[in-house]
């Protein structure tokens, strides 16, 4: 990228979930054309936004708190390394193990050191985006070690070998009676009577899921908040397999981005009223689990937490694109993406997808292996108007568009029309060279009003769905001229 | 008042239409109206596209064009929007602040057409006669970016003979989104798709909106298609009047100058 980030690591390539294999538009040319997933996509994106709408229209001082919100995060990011250390201290005092990892390998060697010490062979998780990023499932199993998901989108996702597409809700794109057809073909012992009653499916998950919560010695979790000045770990989730997951092993490893800090136990007072209003639509969070540490005789013996800046660092050093870090991973922005809505969320490539993965993974990974994200946006704004931290995800994606151009070493087709447009756009009089010799397109359309619609490309991105209307033989500003002497 | 009129470099070379309009539009209302002719672009796609350096010398010329003007009118939510949000930003981190701060003052003058009529002259009612049945899209940058809100509303409720039809999901984009509708063709056509389904519910025999470019990307859908619903600037349906208006429009001008 620019001089900025030289010297400071972004995420490693070879390991995790932030690159996809193909660009952007490639990868959604597939999705647009699976009318199923775009039915299930747009039926789900469709009734989440209503519910979220209803919540946030009743909270009379809505705007305050988002304010609020964005205003916690920008402090704390402008001092996140004494946050960081703070949190170490008050998590070892309470009897805690912090462990820094640099990157997703490292972390991930972390988290296996971990669970081998204890000898189990497989491991309970609570839905958590930072081990998706890193890729942690993948480095157990190679290590031996099973790893279990327990959230039910996740475990969908899981059991039929499938890449979540949504933040929060990782099965997004797969309605009931899919999921009903994973569950009978994956789940040992099911009841072959199961319909897809969404009822009769929470309790096949359920009991699936019984078996290996009693069983469970290790527990792998992610954290939504971690608050500095008390130690204080928080998980926010909907569904109580992750309470499940956090008070019954012996050993609880927690993996999560060093962005995830919050300075104080107030600060929770603002965010656990922004994130389900924000997020499910509800008013208040169903299940938010708090630890400090360990307490003797309740709950996980054993903690670690895994700090992971797997190109976090980077991040922070943009002066524009360090707002992408206040994320809360809520949602509402892929939610209401006109974009994510119809390409869905593996066209995207990474975990984190919609328009904050479009801001986030080339930050992540360093803008050119990511390259065609920022310009997966239609750039409507509704993100930014959604967003509880009121992050100006518009602004981002148009500041990255610019650090992949001027990160590009040899001169596009592109970059040479635009620098030769900007020389006729200052400059008035080759600008009406210009006008007149877009002008001459009418030519080509031989009297009719519209272009033909066999256009060589570019022009043939937007011919072939989409008429071009023929352009007038003057422009205004020269009738205009011509007509009131100018 | 003394108006300039940013015609956009879209609108001038494409659409010349909708800028004959605009101007027709506020000498009605009593206005003298001036063309710099100067002028060409804001630097809205240069800026979008990730060419923010060579967006500073179009800045540059639209700050010279305009310079001295008591206010600026353009036909386009978009590009008024980024006169107000981008030009003085990309001027800035060029080094250039002293076209930055010219550029921040002429935005502080310069006003979509909607927000001119409503919020600066005062006027709903501007006297217009257009006997069509008529569906409204508030594009993405005057919905969110300069939040005209329900200005182009109230002045289309106030137009004779017109049959205004609400526009379901209509704060939903329309899948134009500038270099997006190339770059991401497919994406862009599935959302203009939706739009175009919406917009053939209403039964509407026109569908306006106060951009130029995402019409001309909602028409040249329903053309494609065939539809018979064309597509028709706010600025010329305000300017259309028992006298001025013409029956066939298409993709011929509303007003006959
Ligand atoms: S960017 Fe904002 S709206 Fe999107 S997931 Fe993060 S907090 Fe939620």
């Amino acid at each position: 990228m620019t001089a900025v980030f030289l010297g400071i690591p972004t995420a490693p390539r070879g390991v995790g979930h932030l690159r996809g294999d193909r660009s952007f538009p490639d990868a959604a040319r597939d999705s647009l054309r699976d009318g199923q997933l775009r039915a299930n996509l747009g039926h789900a994106t469709a009734t989440i936004r209503g519910k979220r709408a209803a919540v946030v229209g009743e909270v009379p001082d809505w705007a305050e708190l988002r304010e609020a919100g964005r205003a916690i995060k920008a402090a704390t990011m402008a001092r996140l390394d004494e946050h960081l250390i703070a949190l170490e201290e008050q998590v070892t005092a309470r009897g805690g193990t912090v462990h820094w990892a640099r990157d997703a390998t490292e972390a991930n060697a972390i988290v296996t050191r971990l669970v081998r010490a204890t000898g189990a062979d497989e491991v309970v998780k609570v839905k958590s985006m930072a081990t998706q990023e890193i890729g942690l499932n993948e480095a157990l199993e190679a290590a031996g070690i099973a790893a279990h998901e327990t959230d039910l989108a996740e475990l969908i996702v899981q059991l039929g070998e499938d890449q979540p597409s949504h933040i929060l809700v990782p099965a997004i794109h797969k309605n009931r009676a899919e999921i009903r057809e994973i569950f009978l073909r994956e789940m040992p012992g099911v009841d072959p009577t199961l319909t897809d009653d969404p009822r009769r499916l929470a309790m096949a998950a359920r009991a699936h899921l019984r078996e290996r919560f009693l069983r469970a010695r290790v527990a792998i979790s992610g954290a939504n908040f971690a608050v500095a000045e008390t130690g204080t770990l928080a998980v926010v989730e909907s569904e109580g397999n992750g309470r499940m997951c956090l008070t019954l092993p012996e050993t609880l490893i927690t993996v999560m981005g060093i962005e995830k800090v919050v300075p104080t136990w107030r600060d929770l007072e603002v965010f656990l009223q922004l994130l389900p209003r924000s997020s499910t639509g509800e008013r208040m969070n169903p299940y938010t689990s708090l630890w400090a540490g360990v307490t003797p005789g309740d709950g996980p013996q054993e903690f670690h937490l895994v700090l992971v800046d797997n190109g976090r660092t980077a991040v922070l050093a943009d002066e524009v694109g360090r707002e992408a870090l206040h994320c809360i991973r809520c949602s509402a922005c892929l939610n209401v993406c006109p974009v994510y809505e119809r390409a869905g969320g593996h066209a995207y490539g990474s975990v984190y997808p919609g328009p904050i993965g479009a801001v986030l993974s080339p930050q992540l990974t360093g803008i050119e292996d990511n390259a065609s994200l920022p310009y997966a946006s239609s750039l409507c704004g509704a993100c930014y108007d959604v967003c509880p931290v009121a992050i100006d995800i518009p602004s981002i994606l148009v500041h990255l568009r610019g650090e992949h151009v001027e990160a590009q070493a040899r001169t596009t087709p592109e970059a040479v029309a635009f620098r030769a447009l900007s020389r006729a756009m200052s400059n008035p009089r080759l600008w009406r060279l210009a006008q007149r010799a877009a002008g001459l397109g009418r030519f080509l359309a031989r009297g009719r009003p519209t272009l033909p619609a066999a256009l060589p490309p570019p022009a043939s991105g937007w011919t072939r769905t989409r008429d071009l209307p023929t352009p007038p033989r003057e422009t205004f500003t020269q009738a205009w001229a011509r007509e009131h002497g100018g | 008042m003394r108006v300039a009129l940013f015609a956009t470099c879209l609108v001038d070379t494409m659409v010349p239409q909708v800028a004959w309009a605009t101007a027709a539009l506020l000498e009605r209302l009593g206005h003298e109206v001036v063309v710099p002719a100067g002028q060409s672009c804001c630097g809205q796609m240069h800026v979008n596209t990730g060419y923010r350096r060579e967006a500073v010398p179009i800045v540059a010329n639209h700050v010279r064009a305009f310079a001295g003007a008591e206010a600026i009118v353009a036909p386009s939510g978009s590009c008024v929007a980024s006169i107000h949000h981008q030009q003085a930003a990309v001027a800035r981190r060029a080094g250039e602040h002293a076209l930055a701060d010219e550029a921040a003052a002429l935005a502080e003058r310069t006003y979509e057409l909607s927000q001119f009529l409503v919020d600066v002259l005062g006027v709903t009612d501007v006297g217009a006669y257009y006997p069509h049945r008529v569906t409204y899209h508030p594009t993405c940058h005057s919905l969110r970016l300069l939040r005209v809100g329900d200005r182009p509303l109230q002045l289309l409720r106030a137009v004779r003979g017109l049959d205004l039809v609400e526009l379901p999901a209509a704060d939903q984009c329309c899948g134009f989104g500038g270099t997006f509708a190339v770059k991401n063709a497919e994406t862009s056509t599935a959302m203009l798709t939706d739009k175009m389904a919406n917009v053939l519910s209403t039964h509407a025999e026109v569908c306006t909106a106060g951009d130029a470019s995402c019409l001309m990307h909602i028409g040249g859908g329903l053309s494609r298609l065939r539809s018979g619903t064309r597509t028709v600037h706010l600025a010329e349906i305000l300017a259309a009047t028992e006298e001025a208006v013409s029956p066939h429009q298409s993709t011929r001008p509303a007003v006959a100058r």
